[in-house]
């Protein structure tokens, strides 16, 4: 199905006003609020065909602000319609409504998003951590938490990281080998 | 029992457990020998492939792919080679791209027959065990042939292959794809004629067709419970509606149902190879674009562009516009993609794995909840999970 049908099969059920549709890539996306997400989430899986969820997950958007993007991707079974919901999301902790009512298979994604992201989905039955160890501190996937080489025992030997490994060229950096800082540690 | 003394017992099954085909620990509240929870823990072998992408090029990333699923490196280069290539708006050449699903189809029945034989070997079938492994043994072989590597190949790169296919291996691979049907017939009439395994599989860990799609199951799970979901037809990607083969299906949802839809896969996935091997092109096996492919060793020597292509390469990676993207592939588990952020610069912001495992392994209390004990370890061997691939 191509992308424009499905957002316009979705149109006279979301509000509208509060969502942007865009075409990136020849994927269908529709940028939602908080607010509306669940809203949006069920008339996909009611209204329209989108009755699995396919991903979700968030990435780090830092420094901009909102500072969190959850990614949803919607898909159909037995068939090939396809939509990305995005929602933008700041706060400490960042707050999101669970999509587990609507997608029972969101729950364990959620779990991973709150433990890499600390986004935090209310109304989720059992928001635990699922990758790291219950007592771990953080979350690992947040751009601002380093990643290090482990210290090991020999003399001499410094943890490096990442960056000194292979250097970083943001995206119109001049020419050139020595590479620059990043804009976020690691 | 009485209503007295009707108390459940909490069991550790894992992570240290044969069955459990890696380390996956499953927490069961049992009632006498019936299961009335079962909490599935996953984590053990999170080795944070995900964070470790961030911090490394588009090309060394391969690399790391390779990790994940790690009985299928091939299907998952190409889910993420795809994927970066989507951001970079770029098509591999058309010999690569028969090279690519060739060498998808020879892993997926690779990776079939590992499921084949550990399931069967579960169920004390060990025959099956050592003459599934015997034969995989050949896709390793070929494997050495075109990437010098059996496991891990890192053979894929972004827009195309590393290198052209040897001499030998196209015959090689026709002398294993003519052995394969017949090896396939006879794994299923060892196992369909065997009353243990259709005993044990029969009717156990089922799983409906709602369940499935709730749950997001994809693959052989989703297409075992009645849906003919197979993201090579409803999505093609890479050049998949170029061939002819069928979405076998099977509507009962049960490990047996599972099992000869894989049965039925591996012989597909031979039709799509020999169609590959068949009208394999001729032509270069990776994009003359000198922005993302490394010059050929020959124009070093003559031209100071191709030296400075290769050091900005080698030195710095290349840099796809700034965006996201993702290519659904359907990999031996089910859906495979990489979600990729780029933000322009030459390390990706965001890589994120759709795991089939980590999504399939969810259905695994609907399908073992109210069962029997014993059935657990049919049921784990059914989903096929690979430890990797849940926890990457």
């Amino acid at each position: 199905m191509a992308p424009a049908s499905i957002l316009e099969r979705l149109r006279p059920h979301v509000p509208w006003g509060l969502a942007t549709p865009k075409e990136e890539g020849g994927r269908a996306v529709l940028y939602v609020t908080p607010g509306i997400l669940l809203e949006v989430l069920r008339a996909a899986a009611e209204r329209v065909s989108l009755d699995s969820l396919v991903d979700l997950t968030a990435w780090d958007r830092r420094p901009a602000s909102p500072r969190f993007e959850v990614v949803y991707l919607l898909g159909q079974a037995g068939g090939s319609d396809r939509l990305t919901v995005k929602v933008r999301v700041d706060g400490d902790p960042p707050r999101l409504p669970s999509a587990v009512e609507v997608y029972p298979g969101a729950a364990w994604p959620e779990r991973e998003v709150y433990d890499m992201f600390g986004v935090v989905f209310d109304g989720h039955p059992d928001l635990r951590r699922i990758l790291m160890p219950d007592d771990w501190e953080g979350h690992p996937l947040r751009r601002d938490v380093p990643l290090f080489e482990e210290p090991v025992e020999f003399k001499g030997h410094r943890p490096k990281v990442p960056s000194e490994i292979i250097p970083y060229f943001s995206p119109h950096s001049p020419s050139g080998s020595g590479g620059e800082t990043p804009p976020v540690p690691g | 029992m009485s209503e007295a003394t009707r108390e459940t017992l909490a069991l550790n099954m894992g992570p240290q457990h044969p069955s459990t085909h890696g380390v996956l620990r499953l927490v069961l509240e049992l009632e006498g020998e019936t299961i009335r929870r079962c909490t599935p823990v996953v984590g053990y072998l999170h080795t944070g492939i995900e964070k470790e992408m961030e911090t490394r090029t588009y090309h060394q990333n391969i690399t790391l792919v390779d990790r994940v699923e790690y009985v299928a490196s091939y299907l998952e280069e190409m889910a993420y080679c795809l994927s970066v290539e989507r951001l970079f708006g770029i098509e591999p050449p058309p010999r690569a791209r028969v090279i690519r699903i060739l060498l998808c189809e020879l892993n997926r029945i690779a990776s079939h027959l590992i499921y084949l034989g550990s399931a069967a070997l579960d169920l004390n079938v060990s025959s099956a065990f050592m003459y599934c492994f015997a034969d995989r043994e050949r896709f390793l072989d070929l494997s050495e042939m075109v990437s010098g590597q059996r496991m891990m190949p890192g053979y894929f790169r972004i827009g195309g292959v590393a290198a052209d296919l040897p001499e030998e291996f196209v015959p090689a691979a026709r002398r294993w794809l003519d052995e394969v049907p017949r090896r396939v017939d006879e794994y299923e009439r060892l196992l369909n004629d065997n009353l243990i395994w259709r005993e044990r599989t029969e009717g156990v860990a089922v799983l409906s067709r709602e369940e499935a799609i709730a749950r997001c199951a994809t693959g052989p799970v989703l297409r075992a419970s009645g849906v003919a979901h197979d993201v090579r037809k409803l999505l093609p990607y890479g050049g998949y509606d170029e061939f002819a083969f069928d979405v076998p299906v099977r509507a009962e949802g049960d490990a047996y149902a599972r099992y000869r839809v894989r049965l039925e896969e591996m012989r597909q996935s031979r039709r799509i190879a020999v169609q590959a091997l068949d009208r394999l092109p001729d032509g270069p096996v990776i994009t003359s674009d000198r922005k993302i492919a490394l010059p050929p060793r020959a124009e070093l020597a003559r031209s100071m562009e191709a030296v400075i292509h290769q050091f900005k390469l080698v030195s710095e990676g290349m840099h796809p516009p700034a965006g996201d993207s993702y290519v659904p592939t359907e990999s031996a588990r089910g859906e495979k993609g990489y979600y990729i952020v780029s933000d322009g610069s030459n390390r990706p912001a965001r890589v994120h794995v759709r795991a089939p495992s980590f999504y399939n392994l969810q259905t695994l209390p609907a399908m073992v909840e109210g069962r029997p004990l014993a059935d657990v370890v049919v049921a784990v061997a059914s989903i096929d999970i690979i430890l990797g691939d849940v926890d990457r």
